[in-house]
């Protein structure tokens, strides 16, 4: 072997040498290292490059639609196999596995593969790279896709024939007009599409227990002058008046900006959510921001809040340290086992300034949470669609309900069944509130200057002391505006 | 000449270099590739952008402010964690007394008893001691400032991870803690083979134990300590210090973006905010900041190798 490659190799220095075959001949030390090389780079060739991240391409054949039926209105194949892919947070996944049932027993002959997981973006970021998402989604928990970027790459499915389908109850009326108050404009980014379908409804605002309340012979202020009394009256019983979850300041806008609505009308949060110039700079969120400001100058506010995280500041607030907390819904079901059996939780809407408040109290923020999505390459989107036409019914709505503690996005379905303090306080105030709901839109549109800018490095130092409002509202202004610039981010305005 | 030697090597060297190559200098190929794009990361959809995202990299201020604060992970830590695990394993196994009869080098009295308590931490995953940490400097009712209060100083109550001031160095005294046990052991070995007869010259012509550590261990150890220090750099740019700040602090990486680090930036940008192309640009300048930190390391570190 090593004398007849030899020979080879003298061949071929010969041919070398003589300048003939220059690109045959090739000595076998070089063949070798080139060929090596040459193995190490054409692993990355340039076509594997594209291709590896994102192998995208079609998804290859879409399930031929059913025929539309008074029972079957979306026109679902009944043999084609349906995909829902559900976070499994706070919620559980029972709820869900309950409304998969009602749709195997309405599509016998249909296959639903379910599956629950925490880990939302890393198991589907991939399959929509891939082309290959499934058919429903709870796009939910720490892991969220991004809304925007995947409404921004067409990458979902417009809700609207789902909306304008009969509901699973009444024939007679749309899906639609089943759905509470924000729902729908919630599902809308620009224009008319419905992308998302909100599937739990929260309810934002201040909580408080009414047993602590009662205890200091207090009402809940209806004013800031009696906000501040009530909070004296707290301190002179050793307690503060609030707490918030410091180390996410992002949770203080649940009552601060239903606040800034109510002083200052419904166009002033729209103007920030359209990132107007000078959005922040009207004077109702310049007195909003003084009241806040005032609860930590007159030492109203938990000491060590900056350093709490939301769970700890839960945990103190419902220890009786502290009497207020800005919070959603979820924090009945979050802090059940540090919150005592006779504390009666309750929700108010925010405390306004004063009588000249441009809206009434009682105004509140309530909007979806559980955002479902039905990705634009599913292969069986009607199913998908279906599924969610199943969960908004009555039956399962009130499912949901007693089994989780929170509204759905169904308008009714508490009549019943037993509410919890937290849940029955909650639609008190949404029966209160009536038209007077909210929805601010900067925490689905923008997560960026929600959370990181406006919260913590805004709301977050002004709390702290270490922002006076003049100051945070510059700071935040300088935020939007920047936003607003930023060609890198999809943008969105209210309809 | 030994033929089929080459044949030899590289039938060997071919799979470890092929595996090196796929899993290590690809992806670095593919980062570099996507941070010319406009890639989101939710979609297989996107374009070539030439150098708009590092020009907007050198505009980013947060992307100024987390580089900051790498370099500073980079250069505090392995200073702190490296001179602290130095003097403990010095004590553990040089700078006990001499005790009549016993060996002429050993380590304090308890040390073997210390060498367990300092490696303790190490068992323990980074995500429970950052975890762990969260709860004692909750500010309310944690550990340290119950301490403080428990020891009558109630007016000294600061708010650790809340104060844009503090919580830079509470993230990183975590990672002091959890880190240097590793050292002191690696350390340990490192001293155990250096010959008693050096120490017991030493001993003899009258030098202290600063003299001894300065003069002869030190020196005899300087492989290790140069090892050391690149692997505690690493892990400083790297995904210990994503860890503490992700878990521990105000926002992540807040208060007021006191505590962003790269890695956090990266992560926050790939996975929250969908820019996936300009996470791959921040990696691709995290990537040039790692390198040049070993080269600046091993570069001064150089010197002549000692034999004993």
């Amino acid at each position: 072997m090593g004398s007849t490659s030899a020979e080879h190799e003298h061949e071929n220095e010969n041919e070398n040498e003589n300048g003939k075959h220059s690109t045959a001949g090739v000595g076998r030390r070089d063949l070798i290292k080139r060929s090596a090389a040459l193995g190490l780079i054409s692993v990355p060739t340039m076509s594997f490059l594209s291709a590896c991240a994102s192998s995208g391409g079609d998804s290859g054949s879409k399930a031929k639609a059913g025929k539309k039926t008074a029972k079957n209105p979306l026109g679902v194949n009944e043999t084609a196999q349906m995909e829902f892919v559900l976070f499994d947070g706070g919620f559980g996944k029972e709820y869900a596995q309950d409304a998969v049932k009602i749709y195997e027993k309405d599509f016998p002959k249909a296959k639903v593969k379910f599956s629950a997981t925490q880990k939302i973006q890393s198991t589907l970021q991939p399959r929509f790279n891939q082309g290959t998402p499934p058919d429903l989604i709870d796009n939910s928990g720490a892991e969220q896709m991004d809304m925007g970027v995947l409404v921004g790459k067409n990458q979902l499915t417009d809700l609207t024939p789902l909306l304008d389908a009969p509901s699973y109850d009444d024939p007679n009326k749309k899906v639609r007009d089943t759905l509470r108050p924000g729902i729908v404009e919630m599902g809308q980014f620009d224009g008319n599409p419905v992308w998302i379908m909100y599937y739990a409804y929260t309810v934002y605002g201040v909580w408080y227990s009414q047993k602590a309340l009662d205890s200091l012979d207090a009402q809940y202020p209806k004013t800031w002058d009696e906000m501040l009394a009530v909070c004296e009256k707290a301190r002179k019983k050793g307690m503060a008046g609030w707490t918030y979850a410091g180390k996410y300041p992002y949770y203080i806008p649940f009552s601060l900006y239903p606040m800034i609505g109510k002083v200052g009308g419904r166009e002033v949060l729209d103007a920030i959510d359209n990132l107007e110039p000078n959005a922040w700079k009207h004077p109702a969120v310049k007195a909003c921001f003084d009241a806040y400001y005032e609860l930590y100058k007159k030492g109203y506010i938990l000491k060590g809040t900056p350093g709490l995280d939301h769970i700890q500041s839960q945990t103190a607030w419902a220890k009786g340290k502290a009497l207020f907390i800005p919070n959603g819904s979820w924090v009945e079901n979050e802090s059940a086992n540090v919150i005592p059996a006779d504390f009666d939780l309750a929700v108010s809407a925010p405390t306004g300034i004063d009588s000249s408040d441009k809206m009434p109290f009682g105004t509140i923020w309530a909007s979806g949470g559980e955002p479902f999505i039905v990705p634009a390459k599913a292969k069986n989107a009607e199913g998908g669609m279906e599924q969610l036409r199943i969960m908004l019914s009555e039956a399962s709505s009130k499912n949901f309900t007693s089994k989780v503690k929170s509204l759905t996005a169904y308008n009714g379905g508490t009549t019943g069944i037993s509410l919890t303090p937290g849940l029955k306080s909650g639609v008190a105030a949404l029966k209160l509130a009536g038209a007077n709901v909210l929805n601010p839109r900067l925490q689905d549109w923008y997560v960026q200057l929600q959370k990181e800018q406006i919260g913590v490095a805004g709301l977050g130092e002004m709390m702290a002391g270490r922002l006076t409002p003049a100051e945070a509202i510059k700071k935040i202004q300088g935020f939007a505006d920047a936003a607003a610039k930023d060609t890198s981010i999809k943008h969105y305005k209210h309809q | 000449m030994q033929h089929g030697k080459y044949r030899f090597i590289v039938g060997f060297l071919a799979l470890p270099l092929g595996l090196y190559a796929l899993f290590v200098v690809w992806p670095f190929i593919q980062s570099i590739y996507y941070s010319f794009t406009d890639w989101t990361g939710l979609s297989p959809e996107f374009k070539m952008v030439g150098f708009d995202n590092y020009k907007r990299m050198f505009h980013d201020e947060i992307f100024w402010k987390s580089l900051e604060h790498s370099l500073l992970f980079a250069l505090v830590l392995p200073l702190v964690t490296i001179s602290l695990a130095l003097f403990f394993s010095f004590m553990i196994n040089v700078g006990g007394r001499r005790r009549r009869g016993g060996p002429v080098v050993s380590g304090v009295r308890g040390s073997s008893f210390y060498k367990i308590v300092y490696f303790f931490p190490q068992v323990l995953s980074i995500a429970i001691v950052a975890l762990l940490f969260a709860f004692a400097y909750n500010p309310d009712s944690g550990a340290i400032n119950s301490l403080l209060r428990g020891i009558g100083l109630d007016s000294v109550q600061p708010l650790w991870l809340g104060d844009p001031g503090l919580a830079l160095w509470c993230v990183m005294a975590v990672l002091v803690w959890s880190t240097v046990g590793f050292f002191v052991v690696l350390f340990s070995a490192g001293m155990a083979s250096i010959p008693a007869d050096l120490y017991e010259a030493a001993l003899l012509d009258g030098a202290n134990r600063a003299t001894t550590f300065f003069r002869i261990t030190l020196p005899l150890l300087w492989d290790t300590v140069q090892s050391g220090w690149v692997y505690m750099g690493i892990l400083a740019l790297g995904a210990e210090s994503f860890a503490v700040v992700q878990i521990m602090t105000t926002g992540p990486g807040g208060p007021d973006y006191s505590t962003t680090v790269m890695v956090l930036y990266v992560y926050q940008k790939a996975f929250r905010d969908g820019q996936a192309a300009y996470a791959t640009t921040i990696g691709v300048a995290l990537l040039f900041v790692t390198l040049l930190f070993a080269a600046v390391v091993m570069r001064l570190g150089r010197r002549e190798r000692l034999e004993y």
